[in-house]
Order: structure tokens, then C-alpha cells, then sequence
């Protein structure tokens, strides 16, 4: 672009243009940047730098990423607490289950056909997405019709309930469903790292994509004030609902993973306790910043396993960092602050090849930064 | 016939420990809007320490009993104190994670001094009345006259005296009630202790009905508790008392048709239907939310 626009503009004039980096370079940058990210971690396992156990952590890390972010539409990006997201991951989790155990996959996993087994894998993720999605769909239509905690607590209800269902539906239905309490097991691991990684950058591109566009700043508008949004023609309840199916619709994957990769699930696991765990991590990294979710969710994994021996206080640790976070720090550790790569490149290269515009850009990042204080 | 009867007392005793916590949200929720998800888990506390004066120290039930309210509400005012007041002017969701936050902190807290097994006692009011057919336990009879007791005596001091005044005149509108020279901080206070004790005095009946403690027994009592609140009316005392009673008979009722395993699932049911029927509840009045 600045290439075309070049003979047009004086030297002058071209100094004091900020350089900008177009849209498709800017994805080009990002896509190479995880792809690099991919290739060296999956190096890394595969020469043994990185154990099975760390592995096996960065996956669990993967998953808790997804569950994060996808929550942190309704939270941080809608403003609203629904309290039943293990719920969602639980419906995806069993959807992926179930069907990952009806299918041949299991076999073919186990004799090490990774690419026969991947349609399959495909279809129970998509399925799990559907499944999720439809139940959030059904939780939110009546749910977004309340407001705050009435909101906080039938999610919660709902949430609640799925767990009932799980685990007592055998003895309504007359066969083995879900195994109940006794848990449904021999499902084949099809969570790969490679999986994990996909998914989670699929999650995060697509929900940035969606955060961006016309339908993420109406989103964002129900956050600031419902009531002006809705006064300046914003179908508030249809935006309520699309943000609730995203996250439901996520939250169905990461469970579909956490399927695939645990082996056997039992309906205790998505207690509210679950719940309350994925929103810590929201809370801590920051409420409507991707970024925080993302570390938050890596952070929070990582440390209880670095710090086996103090597990006990995790918890303990947990809650009182939520209480803490509210009192002194309510916007969470990042805000609402995103990181962008290219704005950085942007800067950096503005930096050396602008130096005119250097002198009057400081001037004005001072004046912004004083009226943000 | 007579098993009607005897679920009927099963239903009002839960029903009462029910009732006596959902006052305890109703109270603070009619007069700071928050959900105090910590609720529940000073009921376990009133738990455990009835539970440890009764068991370690052998002290008489009563005096046990005096403790627990006692404990529990220094711990409702003190949660108050620190964790709801540098908050009040802060947005609601800040406030409902620290109350979310509270209550787990709570919850592992006492996960870590007591441990996380379900400890069992002795029971505190043994024997039965036997009239007709009809076999009613003593503590059921107990349980149902304390509560009944102590929602007179709740009544009475929201309804007749200076601070009930204060506390009604708060929930109606702070900011009126400030120029007034009503002084917020001590009736909000007051409100948690109020609450508090009452959850006190649940949390021994509920040892009467079922003799054990554990660090999560009050999460779902306290729940369904909330759910009894929402179901009469959040903020309306006596809607508290009646959707407690209702919600303590359903449960008998569940069970009484062989459906105890979805005793929850029920219970969770109706607060879905309620607020969308009636998000209001039975007692509770529409506010229309200005701009």
C-alpha cells in the first residue's frame, strides 16, 4: 500500500505518514508467528525436551485456554456471570464421548492410525460444538430474559441440573448411556497436542473475528449500558443470545478435548467448583482482555503442578486472590488490554524509519496518557 | 396415611432450616441487592462449631448452640466489614465474585482445618412422639417450634423497633435513608448480623436432622436455600419463610414418591420456572429500574 501511494507524496509528506501494516500481512505475520510456535513446541516434544507429563500439562493448558476465552465472552465481552460453563463442557465432553465410543476410531487409535482416526475426531468435535451450542441456545433464550445475579444463579441452576441429568439418566432410559456416577470410560485419547493447539487457535482467531466486526461492538454496547444499546436500535436479547452460544458453543469443544484426552468422565467433574475455577481465571487475567484469559488460564495450570506439594492451599489461594483481585484490582491483572502483535511491529517500525514522526508521536502519547490517568 | 404425615414433619423440619437461611439472603439482598453466596458457608461454620463444642468440649447442646449463633455472626459481620464494604460503590458483578470468592475461601478454608471427610456425631435430640399411627421424631418437633419462634422474634424486630425501622427504611432507598440520619454502615451491619445469627441457629437445627459436618454442606443448603428466597420473593421476609416451607415439602414430597435422586435436579427445576414465570416470586414487588 505504501508502495502505491508513494510517488503521490513528497518526502516530506512521507516522513510524517505513520507506516501501517495492511490487513492480510498483518494475519500473514500472525499465522507464521504461531505457526513457529507450533513447530517448536511440537520439536520439543518430539525430541523428549519437553516429558509426557509437560505435555500432557500443555494440553490441560490448551483446554483451559479455550474454556477461558470462551467464557470471557459472556463475561468479560457481554458483562454478564453465567456460572454454569462446566455445564457446557460437560454436554460437549459426553457428546464427544459417546460418539468417539460408538464409532471404529477407537481402533484405529490404538494401532496408531492417527490420520484414518481424524475424521471421526473431526466429526465429534463439531459435533460436541453443535450439541453445546443448541443446549446454550435453550439455556439462553430464557435465561438473557434476566438480568445480574437472577442471570448468575439459573445458569448455575442449569448447570446444576445437566450434572442431575448425567449422572441419574441410565435409570430413566433403561440402558447404559452415560454409566452415571460409575463413570463413562474406555473413550480413545484422540487429544493430540497438534489437536489442542488447532483448536485453541481456531477458538481465539474466531472469537477475535467476531469480537471485531459490527456484531462484536454490539456485544460490547450491551456491556456499557444495555439500555442505551437498546435505545439506539441494538436487538439486544439476539446479540445476549449470539454471545451465549459462542461461549456454550467452545466450551462444547474444550470438553469434547478434554474427552479425548482424559479417557473417562464422570459427572462430579463439572461441579460448580469447575465453573468457579474457569471464571477465576477470567476474573485474574482480566474481564473482556484475551490476553489475560490466555495467561491466566496458562498460569493458573502450570503453577499447581510446579508447586505439587502446597496443592492443598491451591484453592484456598484461588479464592482469596478472587476476593483480593475485586477489592484492589477489579479490572483484573490486564484490564481490558489485548495484545497485538502487528500494533507492536507497527511502533517498532515507526520507530526507526519515522524519526520525524517519533519527536511528534511522543508528544502526543503524553498528552493520551495523561488523559487516561 | 400416617407416612403422609410423618414425610409432612420430615418436610417442615428441612423446610424450617430452609426457611431460617433463606431470611439470611433475603435480608441482605433487600438491602445492598447482593447475592451473599457466603451465606451458606457460615452455616457450615455454625456447623462445625456447634459440632466441635459438642463433640471435643462437651459442652452442654444449648450453651453449644449459643456459640454457633455467636460465632456465626461475628463471621457474617466481619465478612461484611471486610470483603462487601470497600465494594459498596462498585459495580455488581465486582460485588458478586467477592461474595463467589468468600464462600470458596471458606469452604477450603475449613477443607484444610477439619479435613475434607463428612464427620458424624451422636444425635443431639434422640427419641420419637408416637400419636396414632403416626411416628414424629423429637427434633423435627424442636426444629419446627425454633423456627417458628424465631421468625416471630425476626418480625417483631423488623416491624416494631427503631432499627427494624432503619433496616426497611434502607432497603427502600439508601440514599433518602442517609439524609434522613439513618447511619448505613451500622444498619447494613446489623442486617448481616441478624442474618447471620439466623443462619446460626440453621445451622444446629440442621444437626439435629442430620448429626454431620462437612466443608461443603453448606453450598447446597445454601442454594436451596437461595432458591426458597427466590421462590417466595427476594427481599420479603415473610416470602422467605413461606417459599423455605415450600420448598422443604416438595423435597419430602420427591422423596416420599421414589425420586430422591433427583431431589436436586427438582429443586433446581422450579427456580428456572419460577423466574421465568414470576422472577418476582410470590410475595416479592416489581421494580421498574430507572435511567
Amino acid at each position: 500500500m505504501t508502495k502505491k501511494k508513494a510517488p503521490t507524496l513528497s518526502r516530506e509528506e512521507r516522513q510524517l505518514t505513520p507506516i501501517r501494516i495492511p490487513m492480510p500481512l498483518r494475519y500473514l505475520i500472525n499465522a507464521v508467528l504461531v505457526f513457529a510456535l507450533w513447530l517448536v513446541i511440537n520439536s520439543l516434544i518430539g525430541n523428549g525436551t519437553i516429558t509426557n507429563y509437560w505435555s500432557g500439562i500443555l494440553i490441560t493448558i490448551g483446554i483451559n485456554i479455550i474454556l477461558a476465552v470462551s467464557l470471557n465472552v459472556a463475561t468479560g465481552y457481554l458483562g454478564q456471570l453465567p456460572l454454569g460453563h462446566a455445564g457446557f463442557m460437560a454436554v460437549g465432553a459426553y457428546t464427544g464421548g459417546i460418539f468417539m465410543r460408538a464409532t471404529p476410531a477407537a481402533d484405529l487409535i490404538k494401532a496408531g492410525d492417527t490420520a484414518g482416526a481424524l475424521p471421526y475426531v473431526l466429526i465429534a468435535l463439531v459435533l460436541s460444538a453443535i450439541v453445546a451450542g443448541l443446549f446454550g441456545l435453550i439455556i439462553g433464550i430464557p435465561a438473557l430474559r434476566l438480568r445480574g445475579d437472577y442471570l448468575a444463579i439459573i445458569t448455575l441452576g442449569f448447570g446444576e441440573i445437566i450434572r442431575v441429568i448425567l449422572t441419574n439418566i441410565d435409570s430413566v432410559l433403561g440402558f447404559k448411556f452415560t454409566y452415571g456416577a460409575a463413570g463413562l470410560k474406555r473413550i480413545p485419547k484422540f487429544s493430540s497436542f497438534t489437536l489442542v493447539f488447532v483448536c485453541v487457535v481456531i477458538t481465539c482467531l474466531v472469537i477475535h473475528m467476531v469480537m471485531k466486526s459490527r456484531h462484536g461492538r454490539a456485544i460490547l454496547s450491551i456491556r456499557e449500558n444495555e439500555i442505551a444499546a437498546e435505545s439506539s436500535g441494538i436487538p439486544t436479547t439476539y446479540y445476549k443470545t449470539f454471545a451465549f452460544v459462542l461461549s456454550a458453543v467452545f466450551a462444547g469443544i474444550a470438553g469434547c478435548l478434554y474427552a479425548g484426552y482424559i479417557g473417562s468422565l464422570y459427572p462430579s467433574t463439572f461441579k460448580f467448583m469447575k465453573s468457579i475455577e474457569i471464571l477465576v481465571m477470567v476474573v485474574l487475567g482480566g474481564m473482556g482482555s484475551m490476553l489475560g484469559s490466555v495467561l491466566s488460564a496458562s498460569v493458573l495450570t502450570a503453577l499447581p503442578e510446579l508447586l505439587r506439594s502446597v496443592d492443598d492451599y491451591r484453592m484456598v489461594a484461588y479464592s482469596l486472590a478472587l476476593v483480593v483481585m475485586m477489592i484492589f484490582r477489579p479490572k483484573g491483572l490486564m484490564g481490558s488490554y489485548d495484545f497485538s502483535m502487528s500494533r507492536c511491529l507497527e511502533k517498532a517500525l515507526n520507530f526507526l524509519f519515522r524519526p520525524k514522526l517519533r519527536k511528534k508521536k511522543d508528544k502526543s502519547i503524553g498528552k493520551g496518557a495523561g488523559k487516561d490517568e | 396415611m400416617s407416612l403422609i404425615i410423618s414425610q409432612l414433619f420430615n418436610g417442615l423440619q428441612t423446610g424450617s432450616v430452609y426457611a431460617l437461611v433463606a431470611l439470611g439472603y433475603s435480608m441482605v439482598y433487600g438491602i445492598i441487592l447482593l447475592l451473599n453466596f457466603a451465606h451458606g458457608d457460615i452455616i457450615m461454620v455454625g456447623a462445625y462449631t456447634a459440632f466441635y463444642a459438642m463433640t471435643a468440649f462437651h459442652l452442654h447442646p444449648i450453651v453449644s448452640a449459643l456459640l454457633a449463633v455467636i460465632v456465626s455472626t461475628l463471621l457474617g459481620v466481619v465478612i461484611e466489614k471486610v470483603a462487601y464494604t470497600p465494594l459498596r460503590s462498585a459495580p455488581r458483578l465486582s460485588l458478586l465474585i467477592t461474595a463467589i470468592g468468600i464462600s470458596f475461601l471458606l469452604e477450603n478454608g475449613a477443607q484444610l482445618l477439619f479435613g475434607a471427610d463428612t464427620k458424624s456425631m451422636d444425635v443431639i435430640v434422640p427419641g420419637n412422639v408416637t400419636i396414632g399411627s403416626t411416628t414424629v421424631s423429637y427434633a423435627a418437633i424442636l426444629t419446627i417450634a425454633v423456627a417458628v419462634v424465631s421468625m416471630a422474634a425476626l418480625t417483631f424486630l423488623v416491624q416494631k423497633t427503631r432499627l427494624g425501622k432503619a433496616m426497611r427504611a434502607v432497603s427502600e432507598d439508601m440514599g433518602a435513608a442517609q439524609l434522613m440520619g439513618i447511619s448505613l454502615n451500622k444498619t447494613i451491619s446489623f442486617t448481616f448480623a441478624i442474618g447471620s445469627a439466623l443462619a446460626g441457629i440453621g445451622s444446629v437445627l440442621y444437626l439435629c436432622a442430620y448429626p454431620q459436618a462437612s466443608p461443603t454442606m453448606g453450598s447446597m443448603l445454601g442454594l436451596k436455600a437461595f432458591i426458597a428466597a427466590v421462590l417466595g420473593g427476594i427481599g420479603s421476609i415473610p416470602g422467605a419463610m413461606i417459599g423455605g416451607f415450600a420448598i422443604g415439602l416438595l423435597e419430602a414430597l420427591v422423596a416420599a414418591v421414589g425420586l430422591s435422586v433427583w431431589k436436586d435436579g427438582v429443586v433446581f427445576a422450579i427456580l428456572i420456572v419460577v423466574l421465568l414465570v414470576k422472577p418476582t416470586g410470590i410475595m416479592g414487588h416489581k421494580v421498574t429500574e430507572k435511567v
